[in-house]
């Protein structure tokens, strides 16, 4: 496979997680800080995500398993921190599914609060393995252009 | 690309989460500004040479010694929502003392609170950005960099005039027309 068709290919890969709505404008930003200097930005930035918000996916499941009674607020908080750290990457579908779970601690319903949690944890596994899919293709298309979405 | 001629503004940021920190880090750093990125308010303050002994809330204005004059720190950003000190919190730290309180501070957060954005512009934050922070944004920082730049620059040539005439003179420096009319936005 030559370099222009890895490339395009790579392109339409990207182009699609958007057109599924699973990322954001701010992925394209993200992009934009990579540079000759920082080449690996984004993907480096995305492998740190993906730390950080394992380990507080792991202590969202210790707490709603601590349910004598749930402790919402705390939930509210933990789920606040992945919330942020998913929407500095562009993760909207993630994003959302976030949101959703911070209506029911707010709504206090535990049900709604297990429920959201294990949507939000397939979006989150989904798009994961979209975006390693994603870096390793253009890891051996070579660096290329970032921005390809007018402005 | 070193345009090294130029003073490097020295920035400081404040924010708990790694990821933003990376990312604010960057952000800043394509604007050519020098970077320290610190976890916590009280690193922060720590940083700034402010140290205080011990109690914050029930204790009126906290004792703090002289911030540390060998540090530079041209603008800090800090995140709100941080467990320990809030990035309100850390302002009012910031503009409470002598040393400090002319930085200009800028707030992020995530959630668009407008009581909340209203409070801290109100008390001395000069901007507040939405997360996820966006060039854009970090764009509108330089103003409040160089009317402060323009502010020392005049406060170093008042002393130097200063020392030939008498104590009294204008004192353009506490007209601070760095407060523009905020973002305040009224609930009616």
């Amino acid at each position: 496979m030559d370099r222009n068709q890895s490339r395009r290919q790579v392109a339409a890969m990207k182009q699609s997680l958007f057109d599924q709505g699973l990322l954001d404008e701010q992925f394209i930003q993200l992009e934009e800080l990579q540079d000759d200097a920082n080449p690996n930005f984004v993907e480096e930035i995305v492998t740190l995500h993906y730390r950080d918000s394992s380990r507080l996916i792991t202590s969202i499941e210790q707490a709603l398993k601590e349910r004598n009674p749930l402790d919402f607020n705390k939930l509210d908080t933990l789920m606040h921190q992945f919330k942020g750290s998913s929407s500095s990457i562009g993760a909207k579908k993630v994003k959302a599914e976030c949101n959703l779970f911070r209506e029911y601690c707010r709504a206090g319903s535990a049900e709604g609060c297990m429920r959201s949690f294990q949507q939000l944890k397939r979006e989150y596994a989904a798009l994961r393995k979209k975006l390693e899919a994603y870096f390793q293709l253009a890891r051996q298309a070579g660096p290329q252009e970032t921005a390809c979405r007018s402005k | 690309m070193g345009m090294a001629a130029e003073t490097q503004f020295h920035v400081l940021a404040v924010d708990d989460s790694l990821i933003d920190r990376m990312l604010i880090e960057r952000l800043l750093k394509t604007s050519s500004f020098h970077v320290t990125a610190v976890d916590s308010g009280s690193k922060a303050l720590k940083f700034l040479g402010l140290v205080e002994d011990g109690k914050r809330n029930e204790e009126p204005p906290t004792i703090a010694l002289e911030a540390n004059q060998d540090v530079e720190v041209n603008l800090i950003i800090t995140d709100y929502c941080m467990p320990e000190m809030t990035g309100y919190d850390l302002l009012r730290k910031i503009k409470e003392s002598e040393s400090l309180k002319d930085i200009p501070v800028v707030i992020m957060s995530s959630e668009n609170v407008p009581s909340r954005i209203n409070r801290c512009l109100e008390d001395g934050a000069d901007e507040f950005f939405l997360k996820p922070v966006q060039q854009s944004d970090v764009n509108r920082l330089r103003p409040h960099l160089m009317k402060s730049k323009v502010k020392d620059e005049e406060d170093h040539h008042q002393i130097s005039n200063k020392r030939k005439e008498t104590e009294e003179s204008h004192s353009p420096d506490k007209t601070r027309t760095k407060m523009e009319p905020p973002k305040v936005v009224n609930s009616s």
